[in-house]
């Protein structure tokens, strides 16, 4: 192994935002305009539900006469219908016998099928939107589908989270990243706020968090047990950010009691009173989706994807800061001091590539090189 | 076409360097050969963390970082600016470049049909077969409401859709309904919004002109030949063909920096579970007999099985030992899989442990407890898939048969897998936990504990991960696959020696074991039921083996009856395994833990020293 992708944790950048609808429609705003976080930059109709109708089954047509269905029918392809009303009518034996199809919903006649005698029903358009989420400038417009903000801000990515996208004001409810975040700690003037705990959110500060009507919460740590019980169900692959009726929640670290890096912890005490962007979505694979906090805020910098490359390509070199993110150093923070090529045994006698790290604390330690991320300071 | 067509021709004489890589989900591995005399040998391997996802997206990068560590080892130069070097000139180069690829989740397919239990089933067995992960299978009779599947349809986004339906002058009405059912939801592809979803239509031909009409304007759409012409025949292989020949030229092609990685390949990049099945198909070929197969990756666990000549795969998404554990965990059940644990450890740190690995899916362990709740897990995944592939390894249903009485008492076999593990033969193993687990016994261990084998069963394993590179390669150069096959990636394990039937008095007489050794000697071994334990016996050395049960147990004659057979040795040996079939592991927590640690005690499957201090943890 020779690289394990860091998340991001950084005081200034460039966060660039692209909304978009999930199928065409109509942006709402120009290049250079501003927007808030709740600004509607786009906004379509996506096409409703279909509903499909047996028709010829319903209306007696043998199975050898269904392209005779068409003759039946009362509204056309393209035509609007509402609930209850006729779409077809079959009268047969001189009149003696009647046959006919109600729509079971409102809509648009959208295909009479001759071969297997069904017609699809499609319902009314559902209008979605997007806005901006970020505060910041429409840097370009992309016809018909959205736009990109950018803004200058805080980004802190975090590990893993769960809600979908929101704003609030920043409060740090602890007083060190080692403290857990407990019920007792938060009150009602905690509606609309995004809060900062520490190593551990409680189960009771999740629930009194909700509560309450907080927006968000930031915290190192989580038991896993206390996310299960909460969302009432087990996550099993890790495609998150569609959950329902619970506060966002992002961790920084990882699972279990984790206290939260003291750069982090400073950084986001540095935006307490601030507003901040929030979204616990993640997706692990396809695509890599980390949860995410921004800040906006005066100074500007360059993002930096490309420096991310270049380490990939440079791969690890002594000197460099990393965090072990496994056991038993799990957490710790240190700087590769050498880089063996050949194979050791570790503990588990698994034959891996190490490294050898001096840990904060001035111990010195050996590491699969997999079993660590590069951070920048 | 076939997996044999597009590839070029070669001077296979002149291939004297080969490098392949695999793709996975968690990590691209490059596998490194050369000709050494007269013989193709595995020389160095390289690992490195996949690229295909944010923010690097570009599959090329972790390539590149895999091959860098087979330069670094070998002294041999293999990578430029542009991409491989080829052919190969002294200590640059290679003559033939080659990979298979899982990552950014494979091939994922939905699979459509008329009836669940036939055609639909036939169609998914195929879109198996070609190595693709099966997302969802919609038939007319599968319990859901139209909306609901046009629904499922649309929020799915598949690399590709697979249609089949009716026999061949059959109705077409049914087919076409599933026809009109996606061309309505209109879903999709999941990579690049520029390009049409690949539909690969197999169903009545009689239907496929309508099909045309409904589907050519919105997809890519290719129609081959019906995987089910009749009842009862199923023809999946032009379905299979279709299927890859549109991986390539659809699906993969949008994925981030396969474009590049293509043109470096001197054939085309062919999906690891294909790679791998083609690999164990070859060894029940080779040896003549029944092999069941498993791939147990990151995010996947395929499980092959070539039973009486008929081959079947199976893919389970989202059963795998990183991206997927917590899935494992989600299915399985804590419980299960904290049964596997020697040890006592709260279910807070269990579930934490699960979900770290899961949100960094590189981490290795490297304490021996969190080696060991590997394996726990491992065991889980395993025979989950392994439900999963005899729920698809059974015979075509729908077809009428001529009932005698002695079907009365067979009713349900229809219903049932073929696969009876008293007749397999062969056990093998690949997938980075199996093939890098530190010792050979832990995989002999996980491998008994999950399939469960019956009678005597040889055990084998990939020894550094490589099937799918020589599956791959193997459609190239088929003689320089099987030389390294042989020699550098099957190990052999050993023997497993397990009576079918329950433990009735632990500890007393299971069965009396004979082995007559090549140097004339012969030693008798006895099998006490509840216990496991090892007898020695090389890797390539042969015993003539007369194996004498309980009573009530059967290792392969019948209840009671003596077996003559001859076995093979391993770098493990023969496993005596007397602790029943089904293994049944004691309901009460110390107990269980007592009888683990007895078991990878007898084996030694982990160091002593640790079984020690777990063993103390339990007298306390």
């Amino acid at each position: 192994m020779a690289y394990t992708p860091g998340l991001k944790v950084k005081k200034e950048t460039v966060v660039q935002k692209t909304r978009r609808l999930p199928i065409p429609g109509e942006v709402l705003v120009k290049k250079d305009d501003v927007v808030e976080f709740d600004t509607i930059v786009a906004r379509t109709k996506v096409p409703g539900d279909v509903e499909t109708i047996r028709a010829s089954q319903i209306l007696g047509i043998e199975a050898d006469d269904i392209e005779e269905l068409g003759q039946y029918m009362l509204k056309k392809t393209g035509e609007t219908v509402r609930k209850g009303e006729v779409i077809a009518r079959r009268v047969a034996f001189f009149g003696l016998s009647k046959t006919f199809v109600e729509s079971p919903i409102d809509g648009t006649i959208e295909h009479v099928s001759d071969v297997t005698g069904q017609v699809t029903i499609r319902e009314d358009p559902v209008p979605v939107e997007v806005r901006a989420y970020i505060p910041g400038k429409v840097v370009s417009v992309i016809p018909k589908e959205g736009v990109v903000v950018d803004t200058a801000a805080t980004l802190i990515q975090g590990i893993f989270g769960i809600g979908g996208e929101t704003h609030g004001q920043i409060r740090v409810a602890v007083k060190s990243p080692e403290d857990t975040l407990t019920d007792d700690l938060i009150d009602s003037g905690d509606a609309g706020k995004v809060l900062i705990g520490g190593s551990l959110v409680t189960a009771e500060a999740l629930k009194k968090a909700a509560g309450v009507g907080v927006r968000g919460i930031v915290s190192g740590g989580v038991q896993d047990k206390d996310l299960r019980d909460l969302l009432g169900y087990e996550i099993g692959v890790a495609i998150t950010g569609q959950e329902e009726s619970v506060v966002a929640l992002i961790i920084t670290e990882g699972f279990g009691k984790m206290r939260m890096s003291s750069r982090t912890f400073e950084l986001l005490k540095s935006c307490e009173g601030m507003d901040a962007a929030l979204n616990g979505a993640t997706q692990i694979r396809a695509g890599v989706i980390r949860p995410e906090i921004i800040v906006p805020r005066a100074a500007v910098s360059k993002g930096d994807s490309e420096g991310e490359k270049a380490v990939v390509s440079k791969g690890m070199q002594p000197g460099m800061t990393v965090r072990v993110i496994a056991e038993p150093y799990f957490g710790a923070i240190g700087t590769i001091v050498s880089l063996p090529a050949e194979l050791q045994e570790v503990e588990s006698e698994s034959s891996v590539r190490i490294l050898e790290v001096e840990l904060e604390d001035g111990r010195k330690a050996v590491v699969p090189r997999a079993n660590v991320e590069i951070i920048e300071l | 076409m076939n997996e044999m067509s597009q590839t070029p021709a070669f001077d296979l004489g002149k291939i004297n360097v080969i490098l392949a890589t695999d793709c996975g989900s968690t990590t691209s591995k490059a596998r490194f050969f050369k000709r050494l005399g007269n013989e193709y040998r595995f020389v160095a391997s390289g690992e490195a963390p996949t690229t295909v996802e944010a923010p690097y997206e570009d599959v090329t990068l972790g390539v590149r970082n895999a091959v860098r560590e087979v330069e670094e080892l070998t002294g041999h130069k293999l990578l430029s600016d542009e991409g491989i070097m080829l052919p190969s000139q002294g200590n640059t180069g290679t003559d033939l470049y080659v990979t298979t690829s899982s990552a950014g989740g494979g091939l994922q397919m939905l699979v459509t049909g008329v009836i669940k239990t036939m055609t639909a089933e036939s169609a998914e067995r195929a879109a198996l077969g070609a190595g693709s992960i099966v997302m969802d299978v919609i038939s007319v009779d599968d319990g859901r409401r139209t909306y609901q599947k046009i629904d499922r349809i649309r929020r799915l986004r598949p690399d590709m859709i697979l249609i089949s339906g009716g026999t061949d002058g059959g109705s077409v009405r049914h087919v076409l309904g599933i026809v009109e059912l996606i061309s309505t939801a209109e879903p999709k592809a999941r990579l690049g919004v520029g390009y049409d979803l690949p539909i690969v239509y197999a169903g009545n031909k009689e239907a496929r002109e309508q099909a045309k009409k409904i589907l050519s304007s919105k997809f890519a759409l290719k129609i081959v030949d019906n995987i089910r012409p009749t009842l009862s025949r199923e023809n999946p292989e032009p379905a299979r063909d279709a299927i890859h020949e549109l991986f390539m030229e659809h699906v993969m092609s949008h994925a981030p920096g396969y474009d590049r990685l293509m043109k470096w390949t001197s054939v085309p990049i062919m999906p690891t579970p294909a790679g791998e099945g083609k690999m164990f198909r070859t060894l029940a070929e080779m040896r003549e007999v029944n092999v069941i197969g498993v791939g147990l990756g990151g995010a996947t666990t395929n499980v092959y099985s070539v039973y009486d000549r008929k081959f079947v795969r199976t893919v389970s998404a989202n059963l795998g030992m990183s991206y997927s554990i917590c899935n494992v965990l989600k299915e399985a059940g804590i419980k299960n899989i904290m049964r596997w644990l020697p040890f006592e450890m709260d279910e807070v740190v269990v579930r934490n442990r699960l979900r770290n690995k899961m949100i960094r899916p590189t981490i290795i362990p490297q304490l021996i407890d969190a080696l060991v709740l590997e394996h726990a897990v491992a065991r889980e995944a395993l025979r989950l898939g392994f439900a999963h592939h005899k729920s698809l390894a059974r015979g075509l249903r729908g077809i009428q048969r001529q009932r005698d009485v002695s079907d009365l008492f067979e009713q349900s076999m229809e219903e049932e897998s073929y696969i009876d593990m008293m007749r397999i033969s062969i056990i093998a193993g690949t997938g980075g936990l199996l093939s890098h687990a530190p010792r050979r016994a832990q995989t002999a261990l996980i491998l008994t504990d999950a399939f469960q084998p019956e009678g005597v069963t040889k055990l084998a394993q990939d020894s550094v991960f490589m099937m799918p590179h020589l599956g791959v390669l193997s459609t190239v150069h088929a003689q320089a696959a099987m030389e390294i096959f042989e020699k550098d990636c099957l190990v052999r394990i050993g023997t497993c020696i397990a009576p079918k039937g329950p433990v009735e008095a632990e500890g007393s007489l299971a069965a009396t074991v004979k082995l007559d050794l090549p140097d004339g000697s012969s030693r008798t071994e006895e099998m006490k039921q509840g216990e496991i334990r090892l007898t020695s016996l090389g890797e390539g050395k042969f015993a003539e083996a007369e194996i004498k049960p309980r009573s009530n147990l059967d290792v392969g004659a019948g209840p009671g009856k003596e077996l003559e057979v001859k076995i093979e040795g391993g770098v493990v040996g023969i496993m005596l395994d007397g602790r029943g079939r089904p293994l049944a592991l004691p309901e009460d927590d110390a107990t269980r833990r007592r009888q683990l640690v007895k078991w990878f005690r007898a084996i030694d499957a982990y160091p002593q020293a640790v079984l020690d201090r777990y063993e103390k943890a339990l007298v306390r």
